[in-house]
């Protein structure tokens, strides 16, 4: 059993309880195996637009989502009701269900206790995110909005607090439950110069997040791309700041470094390929304290530590448990809820330090671009890794090393593989972000050669 | 389901709220997947709760819950009025509402044939019957199909005494057929990239006669792996419906929402260009051929309903008329801004999340005279761009990038020979003026998108884009190299 209890009140303590019952109620109707997921969420966001509060929101949801297995017919039933009557519906439904569809020829199983190895994280959960007040998150976009007044920007941005209960039983013995929590702080600060700014700060302990350093990095950076020029679009050496590194590890996590992409023929990924420069070292890691850990999956498998890219090379991709079965091997503990088409993802991106100061990063340019951030990144050759998307919120011509001055934003389409293999410089120090795949710990990188193929007016 | 709705009225209220609505809402989901020729997943879904929004001194508060009862009603309404409060502490300018009717009534999506009951085996039977004949194709590597019906119940109330309840039902499917050779992955879908979408019952689903085009786009699918790659230039382009629906949502929706022109979105989603400067200068966003609509009553859009979700009756709101910029997609809050009255834009992705000012049925309207085959046939040299495969556009939305799954050459006013890997690029505004021509009422039809994302926590929405076809010159096509 994978459980981390915090306090007599947790609230995953309930959950599991929630998902013994409802998996008792479905062996009882028929279920040759069954999973039971039960998930809850208490999260707050905190908005705030042109220098003030626009929207403000809570939200208190609980959810069971049952996999009902008949034999090798499977049914997958969610509802939010939990009360008696709701569960009862829940469970007959699916039985019923269950009976129509066909039988998955190759079904290998529900995972059991002993399908996974866990690496346990020190700590998912931190008592002042979890107790985090509309007042604090007030006051930590007061902060932010004063850094911009002084600055004489303007704040866009959001702050938000949550914690999730994750809880997971089925009939082949696996227990787990856990406590989740989160914060990030993010902004964007506009100057009336038309420079743009961004930063965030991401931590599973809100108490950890410097709002007022934040608010300060964004309107720095935006004050300093005032008054932005054109530049033609064009191959040229980048630094990346983490905000757009991060776009780049999700997105090969997202095409590549999942066992069913590799199944399908769809990834690039092959053992012992060299798609990076030796400076690129990528692991999916759920026991990282940087980021935002997690000590199981959503089929309750714990989550294993696994080598993406080493050095450069391709080492491995992430595994759910039906993938897994296909390739005749444990699963690493990467599942989504099921039904999950999607297969697995790896959701804890850690990406290694190198030994490069920022400084140096930006010295080592001749004559490139630093770029902040990228902007609706989209797949133009998924195989090949090929994305375009546009520069945000903050790109600057580089020359001799030194930053010379603010460039408009630029389209880019280029290979996210290319890039790293043209990685030439790894930051020494590095942030954590939410990327969209999920909290990953990221450095700022410097790149070779990265195609700009056009330009916008701001 | 009024006594909840009054209670948490009352409660926020008594706690100092100057107005608040609430809104109850259960929804059912229905998805099938199928994946090479079987049945990957079935899942049905099921969620309900509500969700209290409260103004108190000139500020908003939000709060919501999955738990239908009185004394959580009590809890969530008194946690708004914090919220609220809260928001206050960091407020410049207090919200104004623009005035509207007390919205009373109901509206429900008309359909002929229920998808909740039709039994799973048809529904099933059908994707798979279909997703067979494309996976047997000779090349394919793995198909993909899926179904998925959801419908909505939704009450809203106000303290302004509007109550209104609804029910929508959106139903959709689709295949997809995949070939792939060393680095080449080649895709054809049908309707469109993602599934058709439709506010209609299972009626839709049979008009789609899945099984009827499986094969034709599998084969497809694998012509292109052999084709020649879309090469660069500056060329005419004539998008078929299946493409121009996303450029519209893009390149016009998304830029005509006036809260994105305010600001509220610009950490996120970002801002628009489309400022109100330009709406009082009369700008000139496309051709006299392009007159584009926000129609919340267009019949099976997925933008279309009674009210929205601040009680505001459906309507139709002109965006661009003849080219000319004339109008947004907008709410109570950000309407009189501009001195006008909402537009009825503002939606909610369930109980849990505020509304936002979205897209209803962002349509293109036709223009007549020529059907879109007479448009082809009136090109002598030109690219015929179909289905969507990859978008991206900027933060002001006006760069953007498209890459379409196929594009046949146009050669003396014929469709030819298949390209793969096409892309082209633009300036919105550019782009819309080089349109010379827009098909007639013929190829007319509503398509739409269930995955619009937006907003913080993020929501996801449904909306609908009638579109006949177009053409477009002097376009830069073949972004890229490999």
């Amino acid at each position: 059993m994978v459980s981390r209890v915090t306090t007599p009140d947790d609230p995953a303590v309930d959950s599991l309880r929630l998902a013994e019952d409802v998996l008792g109620q479905a062996l009882k109707a028929g279920a040759s195996e069954a999973e039971v997921l039960v998930t809850g969420d208490d999260s707050y966001l905190t908005r705030f637009a042109n220098s003030e509060i626009h929207q403000n929101v809570a939200e208190t949801n609980r959810s069971v989502n049952l996999r009902f297995v008949d034999g090798k017919r499977i049914a997958v039933l969610s509802s939010g009701r939990t009360d008696d009557e709701g569960l009862r519906n829940l469970v007959e439904r699916a039985a019923a269900i269950a009976k129509t569809v066909e039988e998955l020829d190759d079904w290998a199983g529900l995972p059991g206790p002993a399908d996974g190895i866990t690496v346990q994280p020190a700590a998912t959960w931190a008592a002042p995110t979890a107790d985090a007040t509309p007042e604090l998150r007030a006051e930590g976009v007061r902060a932010v909005i004063a850094a911009a007044d002084a600055a004489g920007v303007v704040a866009y941005g959001s702050f938000s607090t949550g914690e999730d209960s994750i809880a997971v039983a089925n009939s082949a013995g696996i227990r787990a439950a856990e406590r989740r929590s989160s914060s990030q702080l993010i902004t964007v600060h506009m100057s009336p110069g038309g420079g743009n700014g961004y930063a965030e700060m991401v931590s599973m302990d809100v108490s950890t997040i410097d709002a007022a350093a934040i608010g300060r990095e964004a309107a720095t950076k935006a004050r300093a791309s005032d008054n932005a020029v054109g530049l033609a679009p064009g191959d040229y050496p980048v630094v990346l700041e983490e905000y757009a590194v991060v776009d780049i590890t999700d997105m090969l996590g997202y095409l590549g470094f999942s066992a069913l992409a590799v199944q399908e023929g769809r990834s690039f990924v092959e053992p012992g390929k060299r798609i990076g420069s030796d400076l690129v070292t990528i692991v999916d890691d759920g026991a990282d304290a940087a980021g935002l850990p997690m000590s199981f999956d959503y089929e309750g498998v714990g989550k294993e530590r696994v080598m993406l890219v080493q050095h450069g090379i391709c080492r491995g991709v992430v595994y759910d448990s039906q993938t897994a079965a296909r390739d005749g091997r444990r699963s690493t503990g990467h599942g989504l809820p099921a039904p999950n088409p999607y297969g697995p993802f790896p959701l804890n991106t850690v990406m290694s330090a190198g030994a490069t100061s920022r400084d140096d990063l930006i010295g080592g340019l001749d004559r490139g671009l630093l770029v902040t951030r990228f902007h609706y990144t989209n797949p133009v050759h998924p195989k090949l890794a090929i994305i375009t998307g546009m520069t945000r919120d903050g790109t600057f011509l580089v020359e001799d090393g030194k930053i010379v001055g603010p460039v408009r934003n630029l389209r880019y389409t280029q290979s996210y593989l290319d890039a790293l293999a043209g990685v030439s410089a790894v930051s020494s120090t590095r942030k954590t972000i939410k990327g969209f795949l999920g909290g990953a710990v990221i450095p700022a990188v410097r790149i070779d050669a990265w195609t700009f193929t056009g330009a916008t007016e701001h | 389901m009024r006594d909840l709705t009054d209670r948490a009225l009352d409660t926020a209220n008594s706690l100092g709220a100057e107005y608040a609505d609430v809104r109850v809402v259960r929804r059912l989901e229905e998805s099938i997947s199928v994946k090479t020729g079987r049945v990957e997943g079935v899942a049905i879904g099921e969620t309900e709760g509500f969700g209290i929004r409260v103004l108190v001194d000139g500020a908003w508060g939000f709060a919501s819950s999955n738990r239908l009862e009185s004394g959580e009603a009590d809890r969530v309404a008194g946690l708004a009025v914090r919220i609220a409060k809260a928001s206050a502490t960091a407020l410049r300018n207090r919200v104004v509402l623009d005035s509207r009717p007390a919205a009373h009534g109901t509206y429900e999506t008309p359909l002929t044939e229920d998808p909740f009951t039709v039994p799973l085996e048809t529904k099933i039977d059908d994707l798979v019957t279909a997703d067979r004949l494309a996976a047997e194709v000779k090349g394919i590597a793995f198909t993909e199909s899926m179904y998925a019906a959801q419908r909505e119940w939704k009450t809203f109330a106000a303290t302004d005494g509007s109550f209104v309840e609804q029910t929508i039902t959106h139903i959709g499917a689709g295949l997809e057929a995949n070939a792939i050779e060393g680095d080449e992955h080649q895709r054809r879908s049908y309707p469109d990239a993602g599934g058709g979408y439709s506010a209609a019952g299972y009626e839709f689903i049979r008009s789609l006669n899945l099984k009827d085009h499986a094969e034709a786009y599998a084969e497809e699918a694998v012509a292109l792996l052999s084709a020649p790659q879309c090469e660069p230039g500056r060329k005419t382009i004539i998008l078929d419906p299946s493409q121009l629906y996303l450029q519209l949502h893009e390149s016009c929706g998304h830029p005509s929402e006036l809260d994105r022109v305010f600001g509220t979105e610009a950490s996120y989603a970002g801002t628009s260009f489309l400022t109100t400067d330009k709406l009082d200068e009369g700008f000139r966003y496309g051709s006299d051929q392009i007159t584009i609509v926000a129609d919340a009553t267009a019949v099976h859009g997925m933008g279309t309903f009674g009210w929205d979700d601040e009680g505001v009756a459906a309507q139709a709101v002109p965006l661009v008329k003849e080219g000319i910029f004339v109008g947004y997609l907008s709410s109570r809050e950000t309407a009189p801004r501009i001195g006008r009255q909402s537009g009825g834009a503002m939606r909610a992705d369930g109980w849990n999340r505020i509304p936002l000012i979205r897209m209803t049925n962002v349509n293109l309207l036709p223009v007549p005279g020529k059907s879109l085959d007479e448009i082809v046939a009136d090109t002598d040299d030109g690219l015929y761009l179909a289905s969507n495969r990859s978008w991206s556009i900027d933060d002001r939305r006006l760069n953007f990038q498209f890459a379409t799954e196929v594009a046949y050459e146009i050669k003396g006013g014929k469709k030819g020979r298949l390209f793969k890997n096409p892309t082209y690029t633009g300036i919105t505004y550019e782009f819309w003026r080089s349109c010379d021509a827009v098909a007639d009422e013929r190829s007319f039809v509503m398509l739409g998108t269930p995955n619009c994302g937006k907003g913080e926590p993020g929501q996801t929405g449904h909306v609908g884009h009638a579109v006949s076809g177009a053409r477009f010159r002097n376009v830069q096509v073949g972004v890229g190299k490999w």
